[in-house]
């Protein structure tokens, strides 16, 4: 299904947030994620359904003001 | 506190807060590239500066967005604190006070400890207090502006006004004398970001600013004088030499 990452069109074949980040090429890495403007808990990711046209936000930390 | 963004390399950042003796730095988050580990290692940089991290909502113009980026915030991180940030006008970068408040109370709410970007609006600052804030950032001027305290009645009269409440200058600071003009009003803390990253020599910036606000507090501890209108000689006038 095609869904959007970080403002990129993907197209993904696994139905939840966290496989889908494996899929992407997250792996481990220390990232916080929302979906559809939501935040999305680490512990949440396995089991939150993803679908066609989602728009996913993946961050990592980041210099600041 | 110390903004961690804009320095020429993470080395003079690092240095730049060691001769800052800032025990608070300011982080975000953004978008990460898959396998890019940038993340990773700004925040191996951060942890090993031995300083409290404040992370921020920086660009947020909304208080849904602002609330998502302070939940991803806090995972990353690991701390409850939260600079809220909820811009209203993209030109001035000044904060929008309904978004904010909104904001704040549903944050706080959820066990966040609030620190909003404010102005010296006291209707504001009552109602932040109100929803549950414990702390204050109003700004001197603009972000990124470096012209220091545009509205010094504006800022004394919110000093007054909650005594009891921790403020911190946040926005608008450029030279070290604004710095300890904040800090003789009574402020508690300054954050500085540009000012020190985007000088000449940020290192010595840094250490500028240190004396500056050190000098700023001393001199509001020392109980500074009333200013007058009127000329009063400092040498004694008795004794003085009939000479005609």
């Amino acid at each position: 299904m095609k869904i959007l990452i970080n403002g990129l069109h993907k197209d993904v074949t696994a139905q939840k947030l966290g496989a889908i980040l494996l899929e992407a090429g997250y792996g481990d890495m220390r990232v916080a994620t929302a979906v559809n403007g939501g935040f999305v808990a680490v512990e949440q990711r396995k089991e939150f359904e993803i679908e066609a046209g989602d728009q996913v936000e993946i961050v990592a930390p980041r210099q600041g003001g | 506190m110390l903004g961690t963004s804009q320095y020429p390399s993470p080395a003079i950042l690092a240095e730049a807060f060691r001769k800052s003796a800032a025990s608070v730095a300011t982080v975000s988050v953004r978008r990460e590239a898959a396998g890019a580990h940038a993340g990773e290692g700004f925040w191996s940089l951060v942890r090993d500066l031995g300083v409290l991290v404040l992370p921020n909502t920086a660009g947020c113009y909304s208080a849904s967005e602002a609330i998502t980026t302070a939940k991803m915030a806090r995972e990353l991180f690991e701390t409850d604190w939260i600079k809220l940030e909820v811009i209203g006008h993209s030109d001035s970068l000044q904060p929008d006070p309904f978004g904010l408040v909104d904001a704040a109370a549903k944050l706080c709410r959820d066990g966040f400890k609030v620190f909003p970007y404010t102005t010296e609006d006291l209707v504001l600052a009552d109602r932040l207090l109100d929803v549950g804030c414990e702390v204050l950032m109003p700004w001197g001027s603009p972000i990124g502006t470096g012209l220091g305290l545009l509205n010094p009645y504006g800022l004394r009269s919110l000093r007054a006004h909650y005594p009891d409440v921790p403020m911190v200058i946040d926005a608008g600071i450029g030279l070290p004398s604004q710095a300890t003009q904040a800090m003789e009003m009574g402020f508690d803390a300054i954050l500085l970001n540009t000012a020190v990253a985007k000088a000449g020599d940020p290192v010595l910036m840094a250490t500028a600013f240190s004396r500056a606000i050190e000098a700023g507090k001393l001199a509001r501890d020392a109980d500074p004088m009333e200013p007058r209108d009127m000329a009063m000689p400092s040498t004694p006038v008795i004794g003085k030499a009939f000479l005609q």
